[in-house]
């Protein structure tokens, strides 16, 4: 190593960089992991958090009680913008959601060794980034007491839901995505709650811990078929996570909306939704890691790896807003041409150049080894990343719906103190149910971690 | 065979899984059927050393793709053609095209959910109680110890001789494991 040392990004270095720390045995990293859920103490600061981020959440439900009582009309939403916060706030939380998904079902398939220790909390990010999402067009409805009007059921007045709207395939691609998830999760969970109820000590939480792991007990024959299972669930996410943000970008693509009717939009809706989730990924991993000491498992080749996709997302993302850009441009058509000015030059247009400068400027610091190394900056990135996002969908939503075809269906949208409660509510739920799966469940997978420390040791023989 | 009833079968432990697939494979060539491996992660190699079969989770999987899939399709073609008609321009009521995004949809979720709850119905799970979980130190198969159980209802079954073979392999604290 002394003499004639490699350069810093050179493939030797990345060989040496390990997807876990060294000297770790199957009996340490279960005693680790499990350590966080069962005999660590609760500290202040997990209080605090919790305390903050469930405040938030109680927020949340009196903006939603008070929209229930009053209507959509406490929000900034009028004709011609009916869209507002809401839809802005649905794409970006079920965006976020992509990224656990991505890890969990193509890393997997890809059979990329680095996501074991990541993909646990980044699937359940995933369920509660689209639990987050799932309220927005509910509650965006005005009557969400009726919201199962949009699901297929046999009623009385013979009504059926209309199968030829984006807004129906949206509702079953949510769900489906929902309930996919969901049992990802869960089928990973299964052989970690069962060491759970193993080495608990309390009685309640063998129980609880013992029901939910059905009884898992290692059997090679369960294994043998959970691991079927396992990977078709992965077979399948993969087209599905493709799928869902393809669907919620046709909600604005079958419109015939300036600036919205692009056959580009579904590619640059998934990359968008990648490159944010990696970038709540990142946002999370990072306390994560330092709180609960795990920078032996969750190592800087986890974080360089999430920071280089979220360069590639992040170039594809530049690329589909040049071509929006271009196409306006090239098609000729005064409308779209018109969206392009207004963009540039209109009343939202600092929203489109900060959207520039955190989307696609910024990031390319990632380039540098250096600066994807720098955990900090990497913090700060992903917070500037899913900031970025934020206002993409703020900049598609209201820019076209402010300047529609006629001068006189012309208008402007500026949220109310209700819709951002509603939203930096929404983010307190996230934070509130992140805050209670660390404590509650493993942050990260053990069974897959053994399986890994089992792999590395071949290695070394 | 009297004591059959009373036991389930006899479990050594292994401190490695190379040791287990050995074990597994000796006691297979003994001309043992009725062996089980536990293990707290799914070990490379061992469900061939055991002779499992391909499994039917993925025929499972097929079953409730398909079924999610023409299902679904079926049933949006009778919603729209068939039970609530729309007549919007004279445009055509079986509008395919527009069909297909709910089409895939389902047919994912119906694969999914067969292959989850296939996958726990043919594992016969959720069973809560096993004779295995019997054994004190088998609280050690979920992290990190591996166990492999003859068990009593195997026609060769006879507790001094598998003690035997499983002395042989190097299994250490052989156990018999009562049934209940």
């Amino acid at each position: 190593m002394s003499a004639g040392q490699p350069p810093l990004d050179s493939p030797e270095i990345r060989r040496l960089t390990p997807v876990i720390g060294p000297g770790y045995t199957y009996g340490s990293v279960t005693d680790k992991i499990s350590a966080i859920v069962l005999t660590r103490p609760t500290s202040f600061g997990w209080f605090v958090g919790f305390s903050i981020a469930f405040s938030l959440m109680g927020m949340l439900a009196i903006a939603i009680g008070w929209l229930i009582i009053k209507g959509v009309g406490i929000w900034g939403i009028n004709i011609p913008i009916g869209w507002g916060f809401a839809i802005v706030n649905f794409v970006w939380w079920i965006g976020i959601g992509h990224a656990g998904t991505l890890i969990s079902a193509i890393l997997f398939l890809l059979n990329q060794k680095w996501r074991t220790s990541i993909n646990r909390f980044a699937e359940a990010m995933t369920l509660f980034a689209v639990a987050c999402a799932g309220i927005f067009p509910l509650i965006h409805t005005g009557r969400p007491w009726m919201a199962f009007y949009m699901f297929p059921y046999p009623s009385t007045m013979g009504l059926w839901p209309q199968f030829r709207s984006p807004l129906i395939w949206d509702v079953f691609a949510v769900s489906t995505y929902g309930t996919v998830s969901l049992m990802f999760w869960f089928v990973g969970l299964i052989p970690d709650l069962a060491t759970l109820r193993d080495r608990a000590v309390k009685k309640p939480l063998k129980i609880i811990y013992g029901m939910l792991s059905m009884g898992w007990r290692g059997s090679a024959r369960h294994w043998h078929r959970y691991q079927s299972a396992y990977l078709l669930l992965a077979g399948l996410a993969t087209p599905l996570v493709l799928s869902v943000h393809t669907v919620v970008s046709f909600d604005f693509a079958i419109a015939i909306v300036p600036g919205w009717h692009t056959t580009i939009f579904p590619p640059y809706f998934v990359a968008g939704a990648i490159y944010s989730g990696f970038a709540m990924v990142l946002t999370i991993a990072i306390p994560l890691r330092k709180v609960y000491a795990l920078e032996d498992f969750i190592t800087m080749r986890h974080l360089d790896n999430m920071a280089k996709v979220m360069l590639a997302t992040g170039l594809i993302v530049a690329y589909g807003y040049f071509f929006e850009f271009f196409l306006s441009l090239y098609s000729g058509n005064k409308f779209d041409v018109f969206l392009v000015q207004q963009r540039l030059h209109g009343p939202y247009a600092p929203f489109y150049y900060a959207l520039i400068l955190c989307n696609i400027l910024l990031p390319q610091f990632l380039w540098s080894y250096k600066m994807r190394h720098n955990v900090a900056f990497l913090f700060v990135m992903s917070i500037i990343v899913n900031i970025g996002m934020w206002l993409e969908r703020f900049v598609i939503v209201v820019i076209s719906l402010t300047r529609d075809f006629v001068p006189s269906a012309w208008g402007r949208y500026s949220p109310t103190v209700w819709d951002w409660a509603t939203f930096i509510g929404t983010i307190g739920m996230f934070v509130t149910l992140l805050f209670l799966f660390v404590r509650v469940l493993p942050a990260i997978s053990i069974a897959e971690m053994r399986e890994l420390v089992a792999e590395t040791s071949e290695k070394e023989e | 065979m009297p004591h059959s009833s009373r036991i389930y079968g006899v479990m050594g432990e292994f401190d490695d899984p190379h040791e287990l697939i050995h074990a597994v494979e000796k006691i297979r060539e003994a001309g043992y059927r009725h062996v089980n491996a536990y293990s707290p992660f799914p070990v490379e190699g061992l469900s061939e050393a055991l002779g499992l079969k391909r499994n039917m989770v993925p025929f499972v999987c097929l079953l409730g793709g398909l079924a999610g899939g023409l299902g679904g399709f079926f049933f949006q073609y009778w919603v729209a053609a068939i039970t609530y008609p729309q007549n919007v321009a004279g445009r055509p009521l079986n509008s395919w095209p527009a069909f297909i995004p709910v089409t895939f949809e389902l047919t994912i979720l119906g694969a999914s959910l067969a292959a989850v709850f296939g996958m726990l119905a043919l594992n016969k799970l959720p069973q809560p109680h096993h004779p295995v979980f019997n054994v004190p130190r088998f609280t050690h198969a979920s992290s990190d110890r591996f166990f492999v159980c003859i068990e009593a209802k195997d026609p060769k079954f006879q507790m001094d001789h598998c003690a035997r073979i499983l002395q042989e392999v190097h299994a250490h604290h052989i156990v018999e494991v009562p049934r209940d």
